[in-house]
């Protein structure tokens, strides 16, 4: 088939199943877009923020397991999009982003809007690719969309320039795949995983700590059923929330930085982590040396790079978790649930000392109290997407995730701005469900002009801003570490965020009670409309427990104990 | 026992294509891991090249950095050597007013000669072991070397 390179790439997306395209044109990439114009088989989301048409491929592809597509022309189309491009590279999320570029002839001449792209997404991509000939583009593409999905999943980008997309060339997308150098691991080594289940069965204190790499795996159902029939006591990561459900007694909670006293004493007192697709990183262990200092390790994950990286594993088993933990599985009858007994009691009494809880002792709502009340009322109904700042470990704490690929969130890169157009691309892959953003005062103003897609496009993500007038988790840390001086903190200058959302034409509640609260959730998942709703929350409540950064986890500062709620 | 930042060498075998070279420097730079020396050629015959890398680091540093070059997608093989056999090339021009014959019979001490015998300078060449090429460096110092290239290393596992 003689087809144009612009064409070519409709062609392959078409036979990569995509359903959605999010992007911005612009001259580069116009050849592109005259085909989008063309066919009927994908829709396209116009953002009105090349970053944002990242992060809404980053949530739908978070929110689907399916890979995001994004598409954006050169120079500031793509920069703009670099911060996308960096959080899924961090969350390890499967994009392949597609830019335009200058023309082969200018390349190298600083042409209008040349940037050399490539050099700038190379490390912070899976891989990436600069297309000189348009009969490459099949095999190209071919290889962005595997490499993207498999292995540890990734961004990859790949940059064509202008006449590459009008050339015309032969395109054959049946072309076999001949990564002679891309074999990624997914079967787990057998000796390896019986080693490690026969130390488990030899263990007196095992904890699972479970990971993001579950999530990417789908293997939450498996390791649900392996906690379950082992009877071992579990922590989750961050990217981990809503691989065990809420209610499973198993389940200690969060760990880490912002994680639960019972989470973050049980990974002290193990004496054997069972590491299930999670990277130990910095905000997870906190003071290396006194990271679950006297228990064995075993870890399980896709990337062997990430495997004895920061903490020795004495276990070291690659491979797709879900592979590994359906073996693992086979030999469950190695393990008998009823000798931890005496540990889960020991993770109980730690839970019942310091529970995750807050105070109710102001007059204004605590923000952890909104997330519970959208919990109580949404539950599973919700699909949960956040910024980043207070309002993030609030929501990682207290909402009652029963689901994997419910939770959506910055977790590596940590990117204000991420929330409201990853939650738009939740909606699109999950129609169904309720598409909610929490959100803080701060963030919201990163890429609030999104308020426009989501209203052209009819997706009515409800985005409920805890408004404490700061950029709280920046304030928190002045509070504790800088001797409470707020530099540059102070959002109390804040936009009407209720005439805000109507000016693009969405819907607003300013709310400053719990009725008020619950009316206006109420109503904005009845009008099905973009909604912004501002609460009023207590200003200088801090995220608790805390280990201080580069502090051992069990030196924790906890909520100071009153009465309970 | 773990020497910290002893040197190591390590070979990579990588697709021969454009941005392969960056796409390793860049994984140096970006992991704050250092380049002692770098030599590159293609391999004859394939579509691959050969890299030879003189770093340094402790054990773990040197796990993570071949771990984290076999994760570049056009990367084959990565070897990190533990008996090899190395050598490295060195060119120096000297002023032809210093003692050729001397010259020449240092050279020839390590594995090399007079490349070249010009007006006013002469270029020798020797190749031999790194630390050996370091050794000949010191010596020749007092005939007023005007200018001096190395290669880097080049290695093969025995
Ligand atoms: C793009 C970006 N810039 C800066 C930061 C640093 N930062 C982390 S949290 C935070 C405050 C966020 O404020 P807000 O959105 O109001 O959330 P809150 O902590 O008040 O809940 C800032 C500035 C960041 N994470 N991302
Ligand atoms: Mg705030």
């Amino acid at each position: 088939m003689q087809i144009s390179g612009a064409q070519m790439v409709i062609e392959a997306l078409i036979a990569e199943g995509v359903d959605t395209v999010f992007g911005y044109p612009g001259g580069a990439i116009m050849n592109v877009y005259d085909e989008i114009y063309k066919q009927t088989s994908f829709k396209h989301i116009l953002t009105r923020h090349e970053q944002a048409a990242v992060h809404a491929a980053e949530g739908y592809s978070k929110a689907s397991g399916k890979v995001g597509v994004a598409m954006i022309t050169s120079g500031p189309g793509f920069t703009n999009a670099v911060t996308g491009l960096a959080d899924a590279y961090m969350d390890s999320i499967p994009l392949v982003i597609i830019s335009g570029q200058v023309p082969m002839s200018l390349i190298g001449t600083d042409a209008f809007q040349e940037i050399d792209a490539v050099g700038i997404s190379r490390s912070c991509t899976k891989h990436n690719y600069l297309v000189t000939d348009a009969r490459d583009l099949a095999r190209i593409l071919k290889e962005a969309f595997y490499i993207a999905a498999s292995g540890r999943p990734g961004p990859v980008h790949v940059d064509i320039p202008k006449d590459v997309t009008a050339q015309i060339a032969e395109f054959d997308y049946s072309v076999e795949l001949d990564l002679e150098t891309y074999k990624p691991h997914t079967k787990g080594n057998p000796r390896q995983i019986k080693k490690a289940m026969e130390a488990i069965a030899k263990a007196r204190r095992p904890l699972f700590y479970l990971g993001g790499g579950i999530i990417n795996s789908n293997a939450a159902y498996e390791v649900r059923e392996l906690v379950q029939k082992t009877g071992i006591p579990a922590v989750e990561t961050f990217m981990a929330r809503g691989t065990l459900s809420h209610d499973d007694e198993l389940l200690i909670s969060m760990l880490g930085m912002h994680g639960s006293y019972a989470a973050n004493m049980a990974m002290s007192e193990t004496d054997l982590v069972i590491g299930l697709g999670a990277r130990f990183d910095d905000r997870v262990t906190g003071k290396l040396s006194e990271f679950a200092k006297n228990a064995g390790v075993i870890h399980v994950d896709i990337d062997p790079a990430s495997i004895s990286k920061l903490v020795k594993a004495d276990y070291p088993i690659v491979g797709d978790v879900k592979n590994i933990v359906n073996e693992m599985l086979e030999s469950v009858s190695l393990i008998n649930p009823s000798r931890y007994s005496s540990w889960r009691e020991t993770i109980r009494n730690f839970d019942e000392l310091h529970p995750l809880t807050y105070h109710e002792d102001s007059e204004r709502i605590k923000p952890q109290w909104v997330i519970q009340r959208v919990g109580e009322l949404l539950g599973d109904s919700a699909n949960i997407s956040t910024d980043v700042g207070q309002h993030q470990m609030w929501a990682a704490q207290f909402y009652p995730f029963s689901r994997p690929r419910q939770w959506i969130s910055s977790g590596g890169l940590g990117t204000m701005g991420f929330g409201f157009p990853a939650a738009m691309g939740v909606k699109v892959a999950s129609p169904e469900k309720i598409s909610i953003n929490f959100t803080g005062d701060g963030s919201i103003l990163m890429n609030c002009q999104e308020l426009m897609t989501a209203v052209e496009k009819k997706l009515p993500v409800i985005n409920i801003i805890l408004n404490n007038n700061y950029l709280g988790m920046v304030r928190q840390w002045q509070t504790l570490f800088y001797d409470k001086r707020h530099s540059e903190t102070d959002l109390s200058v804040q936009p009407n965020f209720v005439k805000l959302a109507e000016a693009f034409g969405g819907i607003g509640y300013r709310v400053t009670t719990k009725e008020e609260f619950d009316a206006a959730l109420k109503e904005a998942v009845e009008k099905n409309v973009v909604t912004f709703i501002d609460v009023v929350v207590e200003r200088l409540e801090n995220v608790m427990p805390m280990v201080p950064a580069g502090g051992s986890l069990f030196n924790m500062m906890l909520l100071e104990k009153k009465e309970r709620k | 026992m773990q020497e910290e930042n002893a040197r190591r060498v390590i070979s990579v075998i990588v697709v021969n294509e454009a941005s392969v070279l960056s796409r390793i420097t860049d994984l140096f730079s970006g992991r704050g891991y250092n380049i002692t020396s770098l030599t590159v050629a293609p391999i004859p015959e394939s579509r691959y090249s050969r890299l030879t890398i003189v770093t340094s680091g402790s054990i773990r540093v040197i796990e993570q950095i071949t771990k984290q070059l076999h994760k570049l997608i056009p990367v084959l093989k990565v070897y990190e050597h533990a008996d090899l056999v190395e050598k490295e090339m060195a060119l120096v021009k000297f002023p032809a007013s210093e003692n050729i014959t001397d010259i020449a019979s240092l050279c020839a001490a390590y594995n090399g000669k007079i490349v070249n015998v010009g007006e006013n300078v002469i270029i020798t060449m020797v190749a031999d072991e790194p630390k050996r090429v370091d050794n000949f460096l010191k010596i020749i110092m007092k005939y007023n070397p005007k200018e001096i290239v190395r290669s880097g290393a080049v290695a093969l596992e025995r």
